[in-house]
């Protein structure tokens, strides 16, 4: 619970933090909420030499729709998102996921671009984007870029972002058809054993804790395009998924409870 | 959170007449807790203080072959390295076990650090001295120990095999046999004529006791005197004085235990552990003060485990469903040593297997062993539990094979209200009892028979969301203990308790309790007696405790004893000091002391209403000591140690109502009723908020905790992200209510309830959870019942489409 020796930078912009990054290397990590990162080191499974705190930089948070598109800046914290009324009238699958991570105290610190560029397979809100078809904008010494949050995501705790950039913004469809997350786990605060997230009406279905990516069901998609009942789609939610195992679940009981939870969320979702 | 439906609390025959005690009081301690002013053993400063961080074994059973600080001691801020031989000559002896429950009991050396072998993942090797706690544990990383692993034991019946012998000076894995069996062909001959015969196999859990607080000590010694002061986040300063004092051969007169403020023990820290004996070992090698706070991670690994025990309980009875015999056969995990009092904990349990039935043959044996795990010790119930667990569970198996319904089978089997005090199979005498009512509120309170309705309905129409109704009834024994009966039992201590009561010049008063509270709210319970039989504010009544200077008697606070062994101590201290104050009131109105009534802090003449002196009269005239009796002492101060003559036994039921969603396996708790009796009640909000803590407790080892072990002897389960201990999220409203049938065994007619709730709550929620499973065929499910567990057991039994 003593994390080792760390220096430690705060930067005021995502510039500055890109320009950090690339000074210290492989040396570095970049602290936001710190929700995940800090119980790392406390644990000492990670060891960055040098901490870049972004967490104070401009222009990094906050909701807006324009149009089609939901923008919000990698600092917005699940609170935030939770407690938008824009959000709950543009995105409400968003802003729902965002109510049921970890505990208020959790929410209230970590940020999405945090979770996201985490990558944990176990969070709800990276499930979410890839569920929502969203993108993700990053800054890097060369400019910036925006990522298909299906690309995003390339293993466990590993995503496309490069060591020296930084996630800077996440853009999200209006979506406001039938949706429905349903997150399964022993207490509130904990991370889903399995999750099911259905976003417009069954357009995009995504899981948690299925796989060492969040991952679209996108034989369940297929189905339900090809005209399958919620239920029938359902059955197929965990065809060649290899999820993991843990003291909770092993992989049939989570590939079981795939099948249950999809189906529950199609129902919700009137799909 | 709480209906309270009952607001009667004190029999009309008890003592309390000053219109205080019963009272829902908001509790003295809260202000402090709750705004950060208390102090626990982390925020004391101390200047210059050394921190020590241990060098654990990552190994479940190794040799070790080398241990190479040569790294750790060139790191900025460390001091030195210890191995387990370097300080060997600091200990007097290896670290106490107080409960030698038998002549033969095995009790291998315990040393507070690992020489030569380490016996379970967690157990120190080394332990690195640095200025800062930070360095400290930098320094446990450059400390290079070479391991030869060895087989490690984790299962319990593999452990009694003896395939593979942890301590090899023991020459087995069976530390000890106990047996307590008055009558075996009494108990033969009930089996053999036996109607029914109902055998059930139980296996409890390892539970980590997460107290908020997490362990913490720091010596601080004055090397020219030969003085250390040991502070500790400990339920037990004073015991662990004593045995500091004996381990270390230091002079006991010399050492000096205080316990700051401490967040939760739950049992876990009623213990001598080794780190309070190296920071004081360190303390006089470095001539200065060193300290150490527990990590959550050591909490898990290295703080004593609780349950861990595997039982087999057989009822016989004839064809009403009328108990004629309790057998009961106990398989429990010491873990790697024996820590102070584990040995005894199945003697806690092991008389009361026949729960709160009456049942004339009795038999109780317990084996207990050795694995390559951490320690096991008390954890809250300790012993009581496991017992009501076996006997509650087994109660419902019964029913079935009778064919009738839970309720039925134990009314036709609680011991009648008119055998009390009764005459227990196992040698008890219980003190007061009524049980039947307990019953027949709770089914009221979660409406009974409306929920069997709802459950047959939600069956016929073939719902995947069954409902589970289970009941749980439950006596224990508590109020630990009469110090005789201890000696019978084999334990290294008296169950006195000490208390002061002091009336300052002012008319102020201090109380010196040897009771240690650590969440309990003794200073709001005691200063509500006292204040009650003095007649003055209770917060003119100040408690101190915890610090074995201004205590120096105690047996501190375990066993659900505070308030019945403490408390009444108190009580007999205060009527004591009354007993002073009215002779020397009647010397101040020149009356005879036996025509003077004390009521509402005034004495005066029975039948002179006018002639009255107050008690802050007199406590002024006793300091003053200017007109005192003919070779009376000054002040009013009297002190009581009380040994009480027999434990109490509170009782009563507990009914759950779950959910169980067949698809996914979840189960949840929809209702809750408690319907206890603790006797007489000091602070019913103390003893509702003992309940909520306690019950909740009992539900996470049906439903949550487990310390998952793998096959190396590996925690799985060594953070509060993987040791499941439930939040305020998955509590529900409780619906509380209670009966008083007081204690006999003391003067305030009280027995214990900070254990109940615990005891009750686990066997209510698994015959709930099996109650709903029951059509499926399943008849148990090992705890906690994780839906994966409920699941399978459903697909085992052929249900539930996939």
């Amino acid at each position: 619970m003593i994390p080792a020796a760390v220096d430690y930078l705060r930067v005021e912009s995502a510039e500055a933090a890109v320009a950090a990054l690339g000074e210290h290397g492989d040396e570095a990590k970049l602290l936001a909420g710190g929700q995940s990162l800090i119980p790392l080191m406390r644990l000492r499974l990670a060891t960055p030499t040098v901490l870049v705190d972004v967490g104070r930089a401009t222009g990094l948070s906050g909701i807006s729709v324009g149009g089609d598109t939901v923008s919000i800046g990698a600092l917005t914290t699940h609170s935030s998102l939770e407690h938008s009324a824009e959000l709950a009238a543009a995105c409400p699958l968003l802003a729902h996921v965002a109510s049921v991570v970890g505990d208020p105290a959790v929410r209230h610190r970590g940020t999405l671009g945090g979770s996201l560029a985490h990558a944990d397979p176990a969070s709800d809100l990276p499930a979410a984007v890839l569920a929502l078809g969203g993108t993700l904008v990053v800054s890097g010494p060369g400019g910036s870029r925006e990522i298909a949050a299906t690309d995003f995501f390339t293993g466990f705790l590993e995503s496309d972002l490069a060591a020296d950039e930084v996630l800077t913004e996440v853009r999200v469809p209006v979506s406001t058809g039938g949706w429905s997350y349903q997150k399964f786990n022993r207490r509130a605060q904990d991370w889903a054993i399995v999750g099911a997230m259905v976003a417009e009406g069954g357009a995009g279905v995504a899981l948690v804790n299925m796989a060492s990516t969040p991952i679209r069901a996108s034989s369940v998609e297929a189905a339900l395009a090809g005209g399958a009942s919620a239920a029938d789609a359902a059955a197929g939610a965990a065809d060649s998924t290899e999820p993991p195992t843990d003291n909770q679940a092993d992989g049939p009981y989570r590939q079981h409870l795939a099948r249950v939870l999809t189906r529950r969320a199609l129902e919700a979702a009137g799909a | 959170m709480t209906d309270t439906l009952d607001t009667r609390t004190l029999d009309e025959a008890s003592p309390f007449t000053g219109g205080i005690v019963g009272q829902a009081r908001l509790r003295k301690e809260d202000p402090a807790l709750l705004t950060g002013e208390s102090r626990f053993i982390d925020d004391l400063v101390l200047p210059g203080a050394l921190w020590i961080a241990c060098v654990r074994s990552p190994h479940a059973h190794a040799r070790i072959t080398s241990i190479d600080s040569s790294a750790a001691l060139a790191a900025d801020g460390v001091v030195a390295v210890y191995s387990g031989a370097d300080l060997e000559g600091d200990w007097a002896g290896p670290l106490p076990c107080a409960w030698p429950v038998t002549d033969d009991m095995k009790n291998p050396a315990h040393l507070p650090v690992a020489v030569g072998k380490a016996n379970y993942a967690g157990d120190i090797v080394a332990v690195v001295v640095a200025s800062s706690r930070y360095a400290a544990a930098d320094g446990v990383e450059g400390v290079v120990v070479d391991y030869e692993p060895l087989e490690a034991v984790v299962d319990i019946e593999d452990a009694a095999s003896d395939r593979v012998v942890i301590h090899e000076d023991c020459g087995t894995n069976v530390s000890y046999d106990w047996a307590l069996v008055p009558d075996p062909d009494a108990v033969d001959a009930a089996f053999a004529d036996a109607v029914h015969h109902v055998t059930e196999t139980y296996v409890h859990q390892r539970l980590i006791p997460a107290p908020m607080e997490p362990r913490g000590v720091a010596a601080v010694p004055s090397p020219h005197n030969g003085d250390m002061v040991l502070y500790s986040s400990t339920q037990i300063p004073h015991v662990l004085k004593v045995m500091a004092a004996l381990t270390l051969g230091m002079p006991e007169q010399k050492l000096r235990v205080i316990a700051p403020s401490v967040g939760g023990g739950f049992g876990c820290k009623l213990n001598v552990y080794a780190e309070e004996l190296i920071c004081m070992a360190l303390a006089n090698r470095h001539g200065g003060a060193v300290r150490w706070t527990e990590s959550r991670t050591e909490a898990a690994t290295s703080t004593i485990q609780g349950r861990a025990q595997r039982q087999t309980i057989e009822l016989a009875a004839d064809a009403d469903g009328k108990l004629t015999a309790v057998r009961a056969t106990l398989l429990a995990d010491m873990g790697a040593y024996l820590q102070l009092v584990a040995p005894g904990v199945p003697l806690l349990g092991a008389f009361l297997y026949h729960g709160l039935y009456d049942v004339p043959a009795y038999a109780f044996t317990c084996r207990s062993v050795f694995t390559n795990l951490t320690p096991t010790d008390a954890y809250r119930g300790a012993g009581r539990p496991e017992a009501t667990y076996a006997i509650e569970r087994a109660m419902d198996a019964l029913a079935i094979a009778v064919g009738v319904g839970p309720d039925e089978i134990r009314s036709r089997n609680f011991i009648p209200t008119e055998k009390f005090p009764y005459d227990s199979p196992a040698g008890l005498i219980f003190d007061s009892g009524n049980y039947q009512p307990t019953l027949d509120r709770a089914k009221e309170l979660v409406d009974w028979d409306g929920r069997r309705a709802e459950q047959a309905e939600r069956r016929a129409a073939g719902s995947t969301t069954q409902l589970g109704l289970g009941i749980s009834s439950y006596v224990e024994m508590c109020g630990l203990a009469p110090s005789r009966t201890l000696a019978a039992l084999n334990y290294g201590a008296g169950g006195w308790e000490s208390a002061t009561v002091r009336i300052l010049p002012t008319c102020k008063v201090q109380v010196v309790t040897g009771s240690t509270p650590h969440g309990q709210g003794h200073e709001t319970s005691w200063s509500m007696i006292v204040a009650d039989q003095l007649g003055v504010d209770p917060d003119d009544v100040e408690v101190l405790h915890s610090d074995t200077a201004i205590s120096p008697l105690g047996m501190d606070t375990y066993g659900s004893r505070s308030l019945s062994v403490g408390g009444t101590a108190l009580w007999m201290a205060t009527e004591k000091v009354i007993d002073k104050a009215r002779t020397i009131a009647a010397h101040m109105m020149e009356a005879s002391a036996e025509d003077l009534e004390f009521s509402g802090g005034v004495f005066s003449v029975k039948g002179s209403p006018d002639r009255e002196v107050p008690l802050a009269g007199v406590a002024f005239g006793a300091f003053t000591a200017h007109d005192l009796p003919d070779g009376m002492e000054p002040n009013l101060e009297a002190q009581v140690t009380w040994d009480p003559g027999n434990f109490v036994f509170p009782f009563g039921t507990h009914i759950a109502v779950v959910e169980v969603d067949e698809e996914t396996g979840a189960v949840e708790l929809v209702d809750y009723a408690a319907v206890d009796d603790c006797g007489n009640q000091i602070n019913p909000m103390i003893v509702e908020g003992q309940l909520h803590g306690g019950i909740v407790q009992g539900v996470a080892q049906a439903l949550w905790e487990e310390a998952i072990y793998d096959e190396d002897g590996q925690l799985r389960a060594a953070n509060l992200a993987d040791y499941l201990v439930p939040s305020a999220a998955e509590c529900i409203d409780m619906k509380l209510d209670h009966t008083v049938t007081p204690s006999t065994s003391n003067p305030m007619g009280v027995k214990g309830i900070g254990e109940a709730g615990t005891i009750a709550s686990t066997p209510a929620v698994m015959n709930a959870v099996v109650d709903a499973l029951r059509p499926h065929g399943i008849t148990d499910i090992v705890m906690p019942a994780s839906p994966m567990r409920v699941r399978r057991a459903i697909e085992m039994a052929g249900g539930g489409a996939s």
